[in-house]
């Protein structure tokens, strides 16, 4: 039963995420551009925002490159570039602390403030708010693994990390193997970092997809958008466009409840 | 295709960069961009407007789409006005643009709500009894009828069916009628100009029902008592476009960019022309920054500085020289001429009436009406003569009233405006000076109390003996003190002088320097005489909102007739407070008081209707010895304010609601069974006390007000002055009142009143409001009915801002179970006929009606005032006491009379002040553009009046503004009086007919009616009094010009002969409460200023969340920055505002712009927005009125007496609230009182 659970939550749960997480991306993006957006709350209150907001981005986005580069890069190209196991451990302990740090202060500040502030907390989908407590319980989880690493630093359990993403990546049945017998902070963590995959293209989190990387790279300052041709979107006298509510915010103020700052 | 594949373009990019590498083409997918297209895109635009008491009535372009209203934007397609002057358009604000989140909101009441303690109630009695028996069970079981009056604004609504609360207010309404008499159903609607088909829906139910029409002008105390003493007129003033055609504006007491916004524009654009403007504000207000000279006076003190500016202007202009165009104005237009008789009281003399022919020997050779003529000397030939238009010449001959320069036999004649050069002696009179009454905080003079000045004056041998007499010039000089070498105590030798009414006095009064007066003085008066009377002032509420607001508007007319303003193209009196100009008026009339089928109708003025019925009279603090003249003749001045009021009902001069005691449905059988006449039976038995007038016993449980409807209006939230006092004794409620009743305190009472020692608490038994968003009266209400929006129903509008008139269309059908108000009376009306017969007939209604202005009847009482109770007179109906009239009530086809235009209008024709035409015609148009009724029953063959389209062409069709042809037919009658040719006024519009659907078109302009006295022509913009002054139509007051003496006994006995200054009464409203429940933090006591607001009442309501946003999204007073450290108070600061009425809480806004010793709360803030609870009382909040309560003035009750004379929202009672003080105090804990009712604080014990 062990086996079959081990297999089912990492052999196979992760191409479901996967392909939720692509599919998904594709069709809302397809189906639902008007939804496509990050939903910040920073025209309802720019207290909190800027420190938490930076802190945690600089953050995650550090965390994300370093899981993403650590765990599918082939063993290969680290012994051939000769960083060892042991300096590859070490390498993830120090800069995914220290962006873990980081991160977890930054979303202290946003999760205070969108759970305590009343303007943002009535402003607020329920998607707005599980996203940023899953992200939370991601960190700490990733920060919770610190000690165990400091247990084994070798690098021998990284390894199957490595071992077990780019084995799923490969398609080679058999990856789950791999974390059958990790520490199960571990195991948590992962299952919880494949379940964002799952909830992520139901969130606002699919902004990550739009970031403006590109705008870095422009080449001209000046831009003419030629006239498209084609049928326009709407015909006239159509029903407009069901926008998503948060599109416009709700009022702040309702009967008998108000927005108290103390 | 697909975003996403679309995106895929890597080995194709199509970007073209620019040759310099600056620019990029790029070809990617644009349509993301039409969702926003389309967000202003829509499938119609529909005009409309909003059905609210703004003046600006501005007409909209309201957006549809799917079915959807989604937004508007202002109309601009107004007629253009002619070359050199700006046009209309464009016209609307902020504040009207916000209206269509009404539509939606979540407050928008969408499904007929009835309290639920009442219907189950009333489902358990209906189950076994019939309807009007079922309401009996109810009303006449003490426990139960508790059980859900105690609960009002509580909560506690549930959802209903329009069949089964038609049905509950039928059988109420019914049982009402039969129990205690159908004028104890009240109904109060506003401001029937903003949508007069609403109004009219109501009012013509009631009326046929028999109920009550209360009025609500003098009640929102927008009503100027000063306008119709002075020229027997309600309100009549300049369109907004006659600002550019003025040469000096002064703006007093008004802010006109915060709260005309729609208007503004010619005000600035007046001043890009030249025109000097001054404004006076006690406040730094929006207004102020377009001053050339802001001035800013204590606030109350106006009438002194007016005063002042007067005595100023007559000195330089009348006095050191005579300004030939003034002179000739003053004689011509003016009472100045008239003789008034001097009477000795003690060492000296003192004004007294007006001499009348019938004081001359042989009566001046006047058999008509020689006691409604006044008199004056000719200059040339020095003998008294009667000249034409005064009163006497109105009613009972034709063609002689007018006021050409003529005597009352046709010779011409120059009357003579000072008697200085041919007088015989120079009399001692007494002035009255109340400028010495000591107040905590207003600062007066040690003046003595009668002022002895000399005017020249005649002797001449009477009917009587000999009577000393003296001009109204010569009276008029030297009331305000300015010395002409007659001698005098108190006369000022310059401007220096501190003397009554001097520039120093005033500076003393008000604080504005000097030599401020005098320049506004001097100037105004200068560009006056220059141009011809083209000097104006722009008044408001912050002037006719306080107690003796006459004096502050008598002292100002006074100035603009001193410069010949009034009737002049850019100039005269510009009083804007309230969409009050229902410009169809005539026409609008028989259809909403259905006078086609029964008059007259029964009308109260609600002023003294509150103040008896909400038992505001059992806490009077007032004294009339603190208001009576030191002057005042022997009389009987004592007893209450409210034993005037019934002195005034028992004279005839003001209505009654209810009327008797006794119910009016059986008053007819009783007449009968003694074999009189209905009318003699009724001054029969009131003399001997058979029948009992109501107003004597209010607090009898046969006299309350039982049935009260509500519509188009927010009663509690707004206008309900003594809000707390309402709770408590009309609603029975949990209330605020902190105050002792005079029993309680074992002060004096009322001497004409029954006095109750246990007050009744909860005289309704049914309140039912109609309104599209849950208000603050909705929360009290018993049933509340959804209506239609304004953007959902059709309907009239106009206002006296500008001279168009456009209509409110159904832009989409009224959403949700939401009906129009035509649509809710109808079925009413409906349920009516089918509940009534169970207890009700054809009855024989007995109505009572007050001698009424503008009509043959105001000619009543011409000199003493007697009172039959006292047996001073015979009560004679129509002549000592109110006229007596039965009407018929056919109470099974009240629906049927409903929708069918009645036969009265071909019996007795239609009219409007004073002016009457046969209107046949008409009424066999409507029969064919509305159709005829084929149903058999009393209407068949009548015209249809269905839909509320229908009924506006009944209003369009029956007014002369309208219906050209009506309108040349009115000219003609008014000719036949006048004994000139006006129909050169309208001929030209004879064959315009203005439908219906011409409005929808475009907003027409209205048609000249003598209802008027303003022309719409292609050469003047409308201005009050034009006609007057080019047509020589007579003023409608008792000498026939503007009447500067107002000589009534109780104007003389209360000092307002001539205008004075009369600092503010002091209400006492403080004192008692200043230490109650103290919280650590500091009180400071400030007069209570309420003025309208920025963010709402003018298009829309302050729950609107919109504009609340914009504010500080819930109730604000503004405090001045001394004030708020005194109080310890920083910005934004939860504070509490408190007096023996009751207390509010709101936030502070402190600010530079208030003037120290007053706050400011705008008035209409709605209970329900983000509002905690009150530390004095322990319940939510309050509003602006509930720290105010409503007080008389004698004056206003004046009555049968030509222009003082009642009508409708025209003369009466106001409700004044400038001169009340609160408690501003920091609160220490705010409450939002948000747990269960059980764990509340205990409501405030009544009078601890």
């Amino acid at each position: 039963m062990r086996e079959f659970m081990i297999h089912a939550i990492f052999g196979w749960y992760p191409y479901l995420c996967l392909i939720v997480f692509l599919v998904g991306s594709l069709l809302r993006f397809d189906r639902e551009q008007y939804t496509w957006k990050t939903g910040s709350s920073q025209l309802l209150r720019r207290r909190q925002l800027s420190w938490g907001s930076n802190l945690f981005h600089v953050g995650i986005l550090a965390i994300f490159g370093g899981h993403l580069v650590g765990l599918l890069t082939p063993i290969q190209v680290f012994d051939f570039i000769g960083i060892s196991h042991g300096a590859k451990q070490w390498m993830a302990i120090i800069v995914g602390g220290i962006a873990g740090i980081m991160c977890f202060i930054g979303m202290v500040l946003l999760i205070h403030r969108r759970l305590f502030d009343a303007r943002i907390r009535r402003n607020s989908s329920f998607g707005d708010i599980a996203i940023l407590l899953l992200l939370f319980a991601q960190l700490v989880l990733g920060l919770a693994t610190i000690p165990v690493s400091l247990g084994h630093l070798d690098g021998h359990e990284m390894v199957k990390f490595m071992n077990w993403a780019q084995g799923i990546l490969t398609l080679q049945p058999g990856a789950a193997a791999f974390v059958a017998d990790v520490s199960p902070i571990f195991r948590l963590h992962i299952f919880l970092g494949m379940t964002i995959f799952l909830v992520f293209p139901f969130t606002r989190l699919v902004h990550a997809w739009s970031a403006p990387i590109w705008y870095l790279g422009r080449s001209g300052y000046q831009i003419v958008r030629s006239r498209a041709a084609g049928p326009p979107a709407f015909a006239p006298g159509a029903r407009p466009p069901i926008l998503h509510r948060a599109q416009f915010g709700t009022p702040a103020l309702k009967m008998g409840v108000t927005d108290r700052p103390q | 295709m697909s975003h996403f594949l679309d995106r895929l373009t890597f080995f194709n990019r199509g970007v073209e960069n620019s040759p310099d590498g600056h620019g990029v083409v790029t070809h990617e997918d644009r349509r993301w961009e039409d969702g926003y297209r389309a967000r202003w895109q829509h499938d119609k635009i529909v005009r409309s407007t909003h059905g609210v008491n703004c003046t600006g009535s501005c007409s909209w372009k309201i957006y549809v789409k799917g079915g959807i209203v989604t937004w508007e934007t202002q109309q601009t397609d107004y007629p253009r006005t002619r070359p050199e002057l700006p046009n209309h358009e464009p016209r609307g604000c902020s504040r009207g643009a916000s209206y269509s989140w009404y539509l939606y909101a979540s407050s928008r009441v969408k499904y007929p709500l009835v309290r639920g303690r009442l219907v189950r109630l009333w489902r358990e009695a209906r189950a076994r009894l019939t309807p009007v028996a079922a309401w009996k069970s109810i009303v006449e079981n003490p426990e139960k009828r508790q059980s859900y009056i105690q609960k009002r604004g509580l909560g506690g609504f549930v959802r209903t069916t329009w069949d089964e609360v038609n049905e509950i207010i039928a059988a109420a309404n019914a049982y009402t009628a039969r129990t205690y008499g159908p004028d104890r159903i009240f109904g109060f609607s506003p401001i029937p100009a903003m949508s007069m088909v609403s109004y009219a829906a109501g009012s013509r139910y009631l009326s046929l029902l028999g109920g009550v029409c209360m009025s609500f002008y003098d009640w929102y105390c927008d009503l100027p008592p000063a306008s119709p003493q002075t020229w027997g007129e309600q309100t009549d003033v300049p369109e907004s476009a006659d600002w550019y055609n003025s040469g000096f504006l002064i703006l007093w007491g008004s802010n006109v960019p915060q709260t005309r916004t729609p208007d503004a524009h010619f005000y600035t654009e007046v001043r890009y022309k030249g025109a000097k403007s001054v404004v006076i504000s006690p406040d730094y207000s929006e207004a102020s920054k377009f001053a050339d000279l802001w001035v800013s006076p204590k606030q109350g003190t106006d009438s002194a500085l007016a005063m002042a500016m007067g005595h100023v202007i007559l000195r330089e202009f009348h006095v050191d020289r005579q300004a030939a165009y003034f002179e000739d104005y003053a004689r011509r237009f003016t009472d100045m001429p008239m003789l008034v008789r001097l009477v000795k009281q003690g060492e000296h003399y003192v004004p007294e009436r007006f001499l009348r022919a019938s004081d001359i020997l042989g009566s001046g050779g006047e058999a008509n009406n020689p006691q409604w003529k006044t008199l004056a000397f000719d200059e040339a030939s020095n003998t008294i003569v009667v000249p034409q238009g005064s009163v006497g010449f109105r009613w009972g001959e034709k063609g002689k009233w007018n006021i050409e320069e003529k005597e009352s036999n046709g010779r011409p004649t120059k009357l003579r405006l000072s008697l200085a050069p041919i007088k015989d002696s120079l009399a001692p009179v007494g002035f009255p000076y109340f400028g010495n009454r000591e107040h905590d905080h207003f600062l007066g003079t040690n003046h003595p109390g009668i002022l002895i000045r000399n005017v020249p004056a005649k002797t001449l041998k009477l009917a009587e003996g000999e009577t000393v007499v003296a001009s109204v010039f010569d009276l008029f000089l030297a009331n305000y003190g300015v010395d002409r070498g007659f001698g005098g105590a108190h006369l000022a030798k310059g401007y220096d002088d501190l003397e009554p009414y001097t520039p120093a006095w005033a500076e003393a009064i008000t604080g504005v320097p000097r030599d401020q007066i005098i320049t506004v003085a001097r100037e105004f008066a200068r560009n006056a005489e220059k141009t011809k009377g083209r000097s104006m002032v722009i008044v408001g509420a912050g002037l006719n909102h306080w107690y003796h607001m006459d004096m502050n508007y008598r002292g100002i007319i006074n100035m603009l007739v001193m410069c010949g303003c009034v009737g002049q193209s850019g100039g005269g009196w510009s009083h804007y407070v309230g969409q009050e100009k229902l410009r169809p008026q005539s026409g609008w009339l028989p259809l909403a008081f259905a006078l086609d089928w029964g008059r007259p109708p029964r009308q109260m003025n609600s002023t003294s209707a509150f103040y008896a019925h909400t038992d505001q009279w059992r806490y009077e603090t007032l004294d009339v010895s603190e208001i009576l003249s030191p002057t005042a003749p022997m009389g009987p001045w004592d007893g209450a304010l409210i034993d005037f009021n019934v002195r005034a009902e028992r004279m005839g001069w003001l209505p009654s609601a209810p009327q008797l005691q006794t119910n009016p449905l059986d008053v007819a059988a009783h007449a009968a069974k003694a074999g009189v006449e209905p009318k003699d039976y009724v001054a029969k038995s009131l003399k001997s006390g058979e029948l009992k007038l109501s107003c004597e016993d209010p607090d009898n449980p046969k006299n309350w007000p039982r049935n009260l409807f509500v519509w188009r209006s927010n009663l509690l939230g707004a206008s309900g002055k003594g809000h707390e006092y309402f709770l408590k004794h009309l609603l029975g409620t949990k209330h605020g009142v902190m105050n002792k009743d005079l029993g309680e305190h074992g002060k004096k009472k009322p001497a004409e009143v029954a006095w109750h020692e246990q007050a009744p608490e909860g005289k309704l038994d049914l309140l039912v409001t109609l309104d599209f968003r849950m208000s603050t009266t909705c929360m009290y209400s018993d049933i509340v009915l959804p209506t239609a929006t304004w953007y959902e129903k059709n309907d009239l509008n106009t206002s006296d801002m500008h001279p168009f008139i456009h209509p409110l269309t159904a832009a989409v059908d009224h959403a949700w179970g939401t009906r129009s108000d035509w649509d809710i009376y109808k079925g009413i009306a409906k349920a009516f006929s089918r509940v009534a017969p169970e207890v009700l007939g054809v009855e024989k209604d007995v109505v009572l009606t007050p001698i009424l202005h503008d009509t043959p009847g105001e000619i009543a009482q011409p000199f003493d005032v007697q009172d039959w109770k006292k047996g001073e007179v015979e009560p004679i109906p129509g002549k000592t006491m109110p006229t007596v009239t039965v009407v018929e009530r056919d109470y099974p086809n009240l629906f049927k009379r409903f929708s069918a235009l009645g036969p009265l209008m071909t019996k007795l024709g239609n009219g409007g002040k004073g002016i009457a035409w046969n209107t046949e015609h008409e009424v066999e148009f409507l029969k064919r553009l509305n159709g005829e009724v084929l149903e058999d029953g009393p209407t068949k063959g009548l015209a249809r009046i269905d839909t509320d389209i229908d009924a506006c062409e009944v209003i369009l069709s029956l007014a002369p503004e309208t219906n050209g042809e009506v309108a040349v037919k009115a000219w003609a009658s008014l000719g036949k009086s006048t004994g000139l040719e006006h129909t050169h006024l309208a001929n030209p519009k004879e064959d315009e007919k203005i439908r219906f659907r011409d409005v929808v078109a475009q907003p027409r302009k209205i048609i000249s009616s003598p209802i008027w006295s303003g022309l719409e022509s292609e050469k003047v913009c409308y201005n009050a009094g034009y006609t007057n002054v080019h047509e020589s139509i007579p003023w409608r007051t008792l000498t026939g010009r503007q009447q500067l003496y107002q000589d009534h006994l109780w104007m003389r006995a209360f000092g307002e002969g001539f205008c004075v200054y009369r600092p503010p009464i002091d209400t006492k409203s403080v004192k008692p409460v200043i230490d109650r429940k103290p919280n650590g933090n500091k009180p400071v006591v400030l007069n209570f200023l309420t003025p309208h607001q920025k963010w709402g009442i003018h298009s829309t309501y302050t729950d609107n969340l919109l504009m609340l946003t914009l504010s500080r999204g819930g109730p604000i007073v503004w405090i001045s920055e001394a004030d708020a450290r005194k109080g310890g108070i920083v910005d934004n600061d939860w504070i509490e505002a408190f007096n023996t009425h009751g207390a509010l809480v709101a936030r502070a806004v402190v600010s530079q712009r208030v003037k120290s010793g007053t706050c400011m709360m705008y008035h209409a803030q709605e209970k329900i927005v983000n509002v905690p609870g009150s530390e004095q009382t322990g319940l939510r909040g309050g509003i602006h009125n509930s720290v105010t309560r409503a007080v008389l003035k004698p004056t206003h009750m004046i009555g049968g007496y030509a222009q003082q004379s009642y009508g409708f929202n025209y003369y009466g009672t106001v409700g004044s609230n400038r001169d009340e003080f609160v408690i501003v105090r920091k609160m220490d804990k705010v409450d939002w009182l948000d747990r269960p009712t059980a764990d509340q604080p205990a409501p405030l014990e009544a009078a601890e």
